[in-house]
C-alpha cells in the first residue's frame, strides 16, 4: 500500500475506533455495512470526516459504489491525487 | 454540565419566550438575532433572571457562513449544541398575483433555507453525540394556507416537510425533530396589524383571544426536554382551535 493509502486507511480507522468500533474489524477487505456495521448515516459521517481531513469533495452519487474499506481508501486517494 | 441550546430569532416575541423557558430549565442559550442587538441583550437578562446563562450572537440564518460562525461561537462558549430551536422568520405579505420575486426569495431564504442550514450544522454534532432535540417553528399558515402569504405559507409548509424528513433520517440516533405551528400569537407580527384587522382575526379564533409567546414557549420547551424522546416527526398546532 502506498504511503498515501496507508494514511487514508489510518484516518478511517481512527474515525471508526472513535465511534466505538473494534479496530480489529477494520481491515481493508472489510465490508462497511456487513462487517463493520455502518449504516448510511455512519458512512455519511465518515465521508464528511475524510472530506475535511484531506480537503476533498466526495459527491453523494459516488458513495453508492462504496462497499469495502478499500473502496473508501481508493476513492479518497483518487480525489486527493486530482487535488494535489 | 448544562445542556446547550441555540434559539434563532431570539431577540423578541416567541423566540425570546422560548429562550427564557430553556434558561429556566438550566440550559446555556445562544440567543441569535439579526438586527435587534439591544432586544437580544434584554432576552439574555431574562434568561439569566430565569436561572440560565447565555450569549447573544448576531447572524443571518440565510447565510451558511453566518450559521457556521454562530454555532462555533456558542460551542466555544458553552460546548456542543444539543438543542436547536429554529424560530427566525420574516413576513413580506402581498397577494400572489402581484408578489415580487425578491419578496418570495427573501422569505424562502430566511424561513426555509435558514432552518435547513441551522439543522444541517447542528446535526453534525448531534449525530456524533447520539443525542439532540430540534424544534422548528412553522405556522398554521403552513398547514392551512393564508391569503396574502404565498411566500410565507410555502416556506412554513416546507419547514414541515423538512422536519418530517430529518426526523426519519436521524431517529436512530436519539435525535428528535418536531415542528410547532402557532396560530395568532401576541407578537409584533400580529399586533402591528391595523386594530380592525386584528380584531377580525381574533374573531375567527374559537378561544376568543390570541395566544401568548409564553404559551408557545411552554410547548417548545417540553419538546426540547430529554424526556420527550419518542415524539419526533410531529407537527403540533397551537392555535386556540383556529384550525380544529
Amino acid at each position: 500500500m502506498s504511503d498515501k493509502n496507508t494514511e487514508i486507511y489510518e484516518v478511517i480507522k481512527e474515525h471508526l475506533v472513535g465511534r466505538g468500533i473494534d479496530a480489529g474489524q477494520i481491515t481493508m477487505e472489510a465490508d462497511l455495512a456487513k462487517n463493520v456495521g455502518l449504516d448510511s448515516l455512519d458512512v455519511t459521517e465518515l465521508t464528511l470526516a475524510l472530506e475535511e481531513h484531506f480537503s476533498v469533495e466526495i459527491p453523494d452519487e459516488e458513495l453508492e459504489g462504496l462497499v469495502t474499506v478499500k473502496d473508501a481508501v481508493d476513492l479518497v486517494a483518487a480525489k486527493a491525487a486530482v487535488g494535489a | 454540565m448544562s445542556e446547550v441550546a441555540i434559539v434563532t430569532g431570539g431577540s423578541r416575541g416567541i423566540g425570546r419566550a422560548i429562550a427564557v423557558a430553556l434558561g429556566a430549565k438550566g440550559m446555556s442559550v445562544g440567543i441569535n438575532y439579526r438586527s435587534g442587538a439591544d432586544e437580544a441583550k434584554e432576552t439574555l437578562r431574562l434568561v439569566e433572571g430565569a436561572g440560565g446563562e447565555g450569549i447573544c450572537v448576531a447572524a443571518d440564518v440565510s447565510s451558511k457562513e453566518d450559521v457556521d460562525r454562530m454555532f462555533s461561537e456558542v460551542e466555544s462558549a458553552f460546548g456542543p449544541v444539543s438543542v436547536l430551536v429554529n424560530n427566525a422568520g420574516i413576513r413580506r405579505d402581498g397577494l400572489a398575483l402581484s408578489m415580487k420575486d425578491d419578496a418570495w426569495d427573501e422569505v424562502i431564504a430566511i424561513n426555509l433555507f435558514g432552518t435547513f442550514a441551522c439543522c444541517r450544522r447542528a446535526l453534525k454534532g448531534m449525530v456524533r453525540a447520539r443525542y439532540g432535540r430540534i424544534v422548528n417553528v412553522s405556522s398554521v399558515a403552513g398547514v392551512s394556507g393564508s391569503p396574502g402569504q404565498a411566500n410565507y405559507s410555502a416556506a412554513k409548509a416546507g419547514v414541515i416537510g423538512l422536519t418530517k424528513t430529518l426526523a426519519r433520517e436521524v431517529a436512530s440516533r436519539n435525535i428528535t425533530v418536531n415542528a410547532i405551528a402557532p396560530g395568532v400569537v401576541e407578537t409584533e407580527l400580529t399586533t402591528s396589524l391595523p386594530e380592525k384587522r386584528y380584531e377580525e382575526l381574533i374573531g375567527t379564533v374559537p378561544a376568543g383571544r390570541a395566544g401568548t409567546p409564553d404559551e408557545v414557549a411552554s410547548l417548545a420547551a417540553h419538546l426540547c426536554d430529554a424526556s420527550s424522546s419518542y415524539t419526533t416527526g410531529a407537527v403540533f398546532v397551537i392555535d386556540g382551535a383556529l384550525t380544529a
